[in-house]
């Protein structure tokens, strides 16, 4: 088939995507049969998983229908945590190839693993994310993902690849450069978060280039929650179709749902991740339509099989047809979660890891707050923390050095850049219940 | 003959001067000297009082954070040359030097600086021994 012919199939068909519009009583049928499996691998495999169903008396004969899945134990951010680095995996590490790493909730980050069929199938979700969002093989595509521990770069990069397109590997960061390279290099589509978008185009108007006046067609945006407005934004200032993508490292990294062209709902890529949707205080699903907190299985992982992964993640399931004809289940864009994480430059960031990292410079007390601002696209952190006693000193060096110690320890944590301000005593607001840690101004 | 001096921690921005300035006042505390050192965001403001301890004891009661250091009142001739030759005595030492600033008092014809060394005790002993003049009381001071 031809790249035109591809082109003239409706709906950005690749012959990946025939899974997309896979009948629902033949994908239930797949589903259950993965799930046994993946039940299976698990309890062989994972010590934490199979304590937890002894536990519940449960084995994985138990599982005989695609909704005994309700029956199953959840997982959380905090089991990769507890069982740092690799008390997760289900492979032997002479099977596993790739191990990325992703913000944990305290210093350590989380580590998930990947074998050579997990990386195939990764690469294919990808490629299905790019051909629904009309990307296809005469394509080239700017990747200003981070390349690194990072699963977005590399996540990108091997889909795009295996689409056929042609990638420049840019990961992020040097704004000019992305402009020059994306004017250069006939780009016709890029991946980035949203809001370094915003930045890109910015920057480009202040480099007099107008993006209209590009090839670029597409962006492919995720790694941070983004509104309505953010997209219309971005489409009248660029003249892209800008299209959502969902992912979270945990499950595998970007590639779990996706926008179609019809940009009305995320596809989950169900044939692999096994959506249901609680309620976040009960854990009882919810009727469909209902909001709550999306909760996902993986079903074909080998390296690394999660569970009932709760992702804080609050969306519903979208019901009815979809434009593209695409039979997997759509959830509404990812508005907001249930815990107190926040996202800066696509990067997780958790206020108690901030707060360690605030700590260990000796005589801080955990009076902070948490400042975020948007700037021309840019996130921007201000760490707000009160001079004690012990830090002040009379020398204004000597406080500079207070200063860069603290911005020091956040950015070894964190991996990015926070601007430290140091504030009188009693200034930052003491709370009965649980502080109010980060004051959120972006609008976003 | 080292003096204590009050140091506090203001946010560069409107109003924060006048909490520790008015708190003073209503305690009946004169400031005799002071010097308000800034950077971008934060200042620190330095303060000699007659009565150190008692002025701490009211800032800090007013939410102040304050700290207490050594400082040294040297006395400097009052005509051209006379802070070059107490510097050059100080630079022969190998004294630090963190800051300096200026008494509005006086000791007879001589000016009084406030210097804040590394080392007070050191740059105690190297002062007097080379005749560079040290106030010994804030008394000494009388006012022009």
């Amino acid at each position: 088939m031809t790249i035109e012919q591809w082109n003239d199939l409706p709906g950005g068909f690749h012959p990946a995507s025939a899974m997309d519009f896979l009948p629902k009583p033949q994908m239930r049928d797949l589903q259950f049969r993965r799930l046994t499996a993946v039940v299976q691998r698990a309890f062989d495999n994972v010590g934490l998983f199979r304590s937890r169903m002894k536990e519940r008396g449960l084995s994985p004969a138990d599982i005989r229908s695609l909704n005994d899945i309700v029956k199953l134990p959840f997982s959380q951010k905090t089991d990769l945590r507890d069982t740092y680095p690799f008390g997760l995996f289900a492979s032997p590490m002479s099977e596993i190839v790739r191990l990325h790493a992703s913000s944990g909730t305290t210093g350590k980050p989380i580590v998930v693993s990947y074998t050579k069929e997990d990386i195939e199938v990764w690469a294919s979700v990808m490629v299905r994310t790019f051909a629904a969002c009309g990307l296809h093989r005469g394509d080239i595509i700017q990747n200003a993902y981070g390349y690194g521990l990072f699963t977005g770069g590399l996540g990108a990069h091997y889909g795009a690849e295996a689409l056929g397109a042609t990638v420049i590997p840019i990961s992020g960061g040097n704004s000019d450069r992305q402009i020059m390279v994306m004017k250069d290099f006939g780009v016709t589509a890029i991946c980035s978060t949203p809001s370094y978008f915003i930045h890109l185009i910015e920057r480009a108007g202040e480099m007099g280039i107008d993006m209209h006046d590009l090839p670029l067609r597409a962006g492919i945006f995720g790694a941070e929650p983004w509104t309505e407005q953010m997209r219309k934004h971005i489409e009248a200032g660029s003249g892209i179709k800008a299209y959502d993508i969902y992912g979270l490292s945990e499950i595998i990294g970007p590639g779990v749902a996706s926008e179609a062209e019809g940009q009305d709902g995320l596809f989950i890529f169900e044939d692999h991740f096994y959506p249901e949707i609680v309620d976040p205080q009960t854990g009882e699903p919810l009727p469909e339509g209902e909001e709550g907190e999306l909760v996902l299985t993986t079903l074909s992982k080998r390296a690394m099989p999660v569970i009932r992964y709760r992702t804080h993640d609050i969306t519903a399931f979208l019901s009815g047809p979809s434009k593209c004809g695409r039979t997997l289940r759509r959830i509404r864009r990812i508005g907001r979660r249930s815990d107190d994480m926040f996202i800066i430059r696509g990067v997780n960031v958790f206020p108690s890891q901030i707060e360690a990292a605030l700590l260990s410079v000796e005589g801080t007390l955990p009076h902070y707050q948490i400042i975020l601002t948007r700037d021309k696209g840019l996130d921007q952190v201000e760490v707000q923390v009160e001079v004690t006693a012990e830090i002040f000193s009379d020398k204004v060096k000597a406080m500079e050095q207070v200063q860069g110690k603290l911005a020091h320890a956040v950015e070894r944590t964190l991996g990015i850049r926070v601007k430290i301000r140091l504030v009188e005593p009693h200034t930052i607001e003491r709370s009965q219940g649980k502080a109010k840690r980060v004051i959120d101004k972006r609008n976003m | 003959m080292k003096i204590q001096q009050l140091s506090l921690f203001l946010e560069n921005k409107p109003r924060t001067l006048r909490v520790p300035t008015k708190v003073l006042a209503d305690a009946g505390i004169n400031i005799l000297t002071m010097s308000l050192a800034d950077t971008e965001q934060f200042g620190i403001l330095r303060l000699i009082v007659q009565d150190a301890p008692k002025a701490k004891a009211v800032l800090e009661k007013a939410g102040c954070v304050v700290n207490l250091t050594e400082v040294i009142a040297v006395e400097v001739p009052d005509r051209p040359g006379g802070l070059d030759g107490v510097l050059a005595v100080i630079e022969q030492s190998e004294l630090n030097i963190e800051y300096v600033y200026s008494f509005t008092a006086r000791k007879g014809d001589r000016a009084v600086m406030v210097f804040r060394f590394d080392n007070p005790d050191q740059a105690l002993k190297t002062l007097t021994a080379k005749r560079v003049g040290v106030i010994a009381e804030l008394e000494q001071l009388t006012k022009d």
